[in-house]
């Protein structure tokens, strides 16, 4: 036992004493933040107001066609297809003559092509107007159409869950995203972290180390050590990922100031409308941050960090089992990938599992793939972002657990049979074929 | 008890071929014990029975009067195996401080030995270095000093002067006497007969997975000894004729001569005194284990057998 732990800190130390771990570990996060920055900064910056020339031979869309920041009619004389970039406009809408029943085509032209959202917007703002132009002509006068528009856009739809006799807020996006984010998560972290064994075990075997230490400890030994070694390594990098984005965020959150922050909590204690003019003054960022809190809250992080550092250890002891028993028969990293790809394959499978799974939570598909060891890490914990036991009973997930745990207990059984033989052989190409028969035949 | 280790009819198969195929043999204590064979005899296979690293299908290891306990007696053996390597990203002191653990020394225990030891082969200054920046020659002092570091009772070395320059091969050798005369006792495997015929006192040759010669360095030679006796004289006459021998070599006025059955050597010098030649020097040539080895594998499959699939 005493020997595991000495393997199990020298596989950790030299991860972590690593250069590349610690760039990498401070890096990833900030790259994350300045990505989700810049996306921010961009999309921002692409908010640039199309001033658009309007040729309508109708006449009525003057008077209804609306304007925003964003998007600027203006019904100029004199000007064409051929010179509206010189009178200062950036497109031009051609509204052909219409008889108001049939289907109509609209041109617009532009300089430059315009984006798929502010071509919806424009189709809407048309269909708008002439729906106004139709309930106009029907007798309804312009202030009952704009005190009409004004009380439009009320309804707003919040679900709630039932769990026995209390309920609960819920909320289907959160747990969207959460269900992604972990399923994304442990999918990257069984394959980066079972490659990180596999090249581990066959760094030993390449360097004629293997033989030298299984002198001194059994072959399972060193094999679970370098498991458990790497997998620790694993948490610590996850760890430190939490608390750094934490701390980025909440540095983020800083830079938003105080009245705006209180702007928007009052905005959003009234039920997320408020008329008048301090909607437009908090900022769309600052409102975006204090929805994510707010939404954040309403999961149930204990259940779901306690499930989520189940399922990675659980999916990444079955996985890295594996991946050991294929870096002990191989000794270059090519001839290693026709051998991964039985690995890699159910891992990426389940990752496609989860996508569907995701829109429906409660299909046979998604109870069976969370139960399947092979799938069950990644599936299960998009899953529980929707709620247990009201989408997940409590059964499904003691079913899963187990059978995770006898699924790992399998794999590193099969793997170790696998590892002693293959540690100690040098100069053979071996198949999974050859893998499996000294996992169920000869014993070392 | 005088011995450290006893071989009882061990075997082990593999799927298409016999590896160790009942070995039995016994090792003395403080001796220096040679393991020979071909490639692909057995003698891996074997060592790897020895060090615990395989179970034998059947058979019995006896080690220092008991049954052998992988668990808790291969911290009394240090192996270094021919297939052999280091951390190479890995600091020396940081290595050597890891394997000593792994052996069962605690971190002061091994801090003492590995000073010894480094002061004693002149390698304190390598320990911030890293195995990458090492010679070849160098890491295999640092193997050594690794394999013997926790005093072992059995040592067993394969192959250990691979990639050593005579100098450092010399220091290591006076090593290997060294830790004997301390009690070690020490298991060399190794395909250099004339270092096996230097330092071993007793050997074990296999082949095909069967044990094909054991005795003392002295009494193997005398059994393959083919009555051959090298015969300097000063002057050669044209013709030797006697019932005696025959010559079978000469070179300039030294003969190899080859004593007929039922003679002995007296009769050679007796015949050589009587036509009144003066002899310079009359020796027994002994054949080198080389020639035995030889002698003994050659013509069976030993070589095809090492390309077999296990």
């Amino acid at each position: 036992m005493n020997k595991i732990l000495l393997i199990i800190q020298r596989e950790y130390l030299s991860r972590v004493k690593n250069k590349t771990f610690i760039l990498t570990t401070l890096l990833t996060p900030l790259l994350f933040v300045v990505m989700i920055a810049g996306a921010t900064y961009f999309s921002i910056q692409e908010k640039t107001a199309h001033k658009i020339a309007v040729i309508d031979e109708n006449g009525f869309f003057k008077t209804n066609l609306k304007n925003s920041n964003d998007l600027i009619f203006e019904f100029p004389e004199g000007v064409d297809t051929t010179n509206y970039i010189a009178k200062g406009y950036s497109d031009i809408l051609l509204i052909p003559k219409f008889n108001g029943t049939e289907k109509t085509t609209y041109i617009l032209r532009s300089k430059k092509s315009i984006g798929l959202i502010v071509q919806e917007k424009i189709e809407e703002r048309i269909n708008t107007a002439i729906e106004d132009k139709n309930l106009q002509d029907n007798g309804i006068t312009k202030t009952m159409l704009d005190s009409i528009h004004s009380q439009s856009q009320f309804a707003k739809l919040k679900t709630e869950q039932q769990a026995g006799t209390s309920v609960k807020e819920s909320n289907e996006g959160l747990a969207y995203g959460i269900g992604y984010g972990c399923g994304i998560l442990i999918y990257i972290t069984m394959i980066v972290y079972g490659m990180m064994v596999l090249r581990g075990v066959m760094e030993e075997k390449t360097n004629r180390i293997a033989e030298v230490i299984v002198s001194s400890v059994r072959p399972f030994q060193l094999m679970a050590g370098k498991i458990i070694g790497i997998g620790a390594v694993g948490i610590t990098q996850f760890l430190l990922w939490v608390v750094l984005i934490f701390t980025l965020l909440s540095v983020a959150q800083t830079f938003i100031p105080h009245e705006t922050l209180e702007q928007v909590k009052t905005l959003q204690q009234n039920g997320g409308v408020m008329p008048g003019a301090s909607a437009m003054q908090a900022s769309d960022a600052a409102q975006n941050l204090y929805n994510v809190k707010h939404t954040l809250g309403t999961a149930n992080w204990s259940l779901i960090i306690s499930c989520f550092i189940f399922y990675f250890i659980g999916g990444y002891l079955f996985y890295a089992a594996l991946f050991a028993a294929v870096g002990s028969v191989v000794e270059d990293l090519q001839t290693s990938q026709s051998l991964t790809l039985p690995i890699t394959m159910p891992i990426i499978f389940s990752f496609f599992i989860m996508t569907s799974v995701i829109q429906s939570p409660d299909s046979s598909l998604a109870v069976w793939a969370g139960i399947v060891p092979f799938s069950s890490p990644i599936v299960m914990m998009a899953r529980i972002a929707f709620g247990v036991p009201s989408t997940v009973p409590y059964w499904q997930l003691g079913v899963s657990i187990i059978i995770l745990i006898l699924g790992f207990l399998f794999t590193t059984w099969l793997a170790g049979k696998i590892y002693r033989t293959g540690i100690l052989m040098y100069g053979k190409k071996i198949t999974w074929k050859e893998m499996i028969k000294w996992a169920f035949t000869k014993t070392a | 008890m005088n011995t450290i280790l006893e071989l009882h009819n061990l075997k082990k198969y593999y799927a298409t071929q016999k590896a160790v195929d009942d070995i039995s043999f016994n090792i003395n204590k403080g001796s220096i014990f040679g393991l020979l064979g071909p490639n692909g005899a057995g003698k891996t296979t074997l060592l790897r029975m020895i060090t615990g690293i395989f179970f034998a299908d059947s058979g019995e290891i006896i080690f220092d009067g008991k049954k052998f306990d992988p668990l808790n007696d291969i911290s009394k053996i240090g192996y270094m195996p021919e297939e052999r390597g280091l951390y190479k990203k890995m600091k020396i002191g940081e290595q050597a401080m890891y394997l000593a653990q792994l052996k069962g020394l605690s971190k002061s225990e091994a801090m003492g030995k590995i000073k010894f030891w480094f002061q004693r082969l002149e390698m304190q200054s390598w320990w911030n270095k890293k195995v990458e920046d090492l010679s070849k020659g160098m890491s295999q002092k640092l193997q050594f000093v690794t394999t013997v570091l926790h005093e072992p009772k059995l040592i067993i070395l394969d192959e250990p002067f691979s990639g050593l320059d005579p100098i450092n091969a010399n220091l290591i050798k006076d090593e290997i006497y060294g830790l004997a005369q301390r009690g070690s006792t020490v298991i060399f495997s190794t395909h250099r007969m004339e270092q096996v015929e230097e330092i071993c006192d007793h050997i074990v040759l296999v082949n095909l997975g069967k044990k094909i010669l054991d005795g003392s360095v002295n009494d193997v030679k005398q059994q393959f000894k083919e009555n051959k006796f090298g015969v300097k004289l000063y002057e050669v006459p044209a013709s030797l004729n006697s019932s005696a021998f025959e010559v079978i070599e000469q070179k300039a006025n030294a003969l190899t001569v080859k004593i007929n059955s039922g003679y002995k050597s007296n009769d050679v010098l007796q015949y050589l005194i009587q036509q009144n030649l003066t002899i310079e020097s009359f020796n027994e040539i002994l054949p080198s284990l080389n020639d035995i080895f030889i002698q003994l594998v050659e013509g069976t499959k030993a070589t095809t057998r090492a390309f077999q699939k296990i």
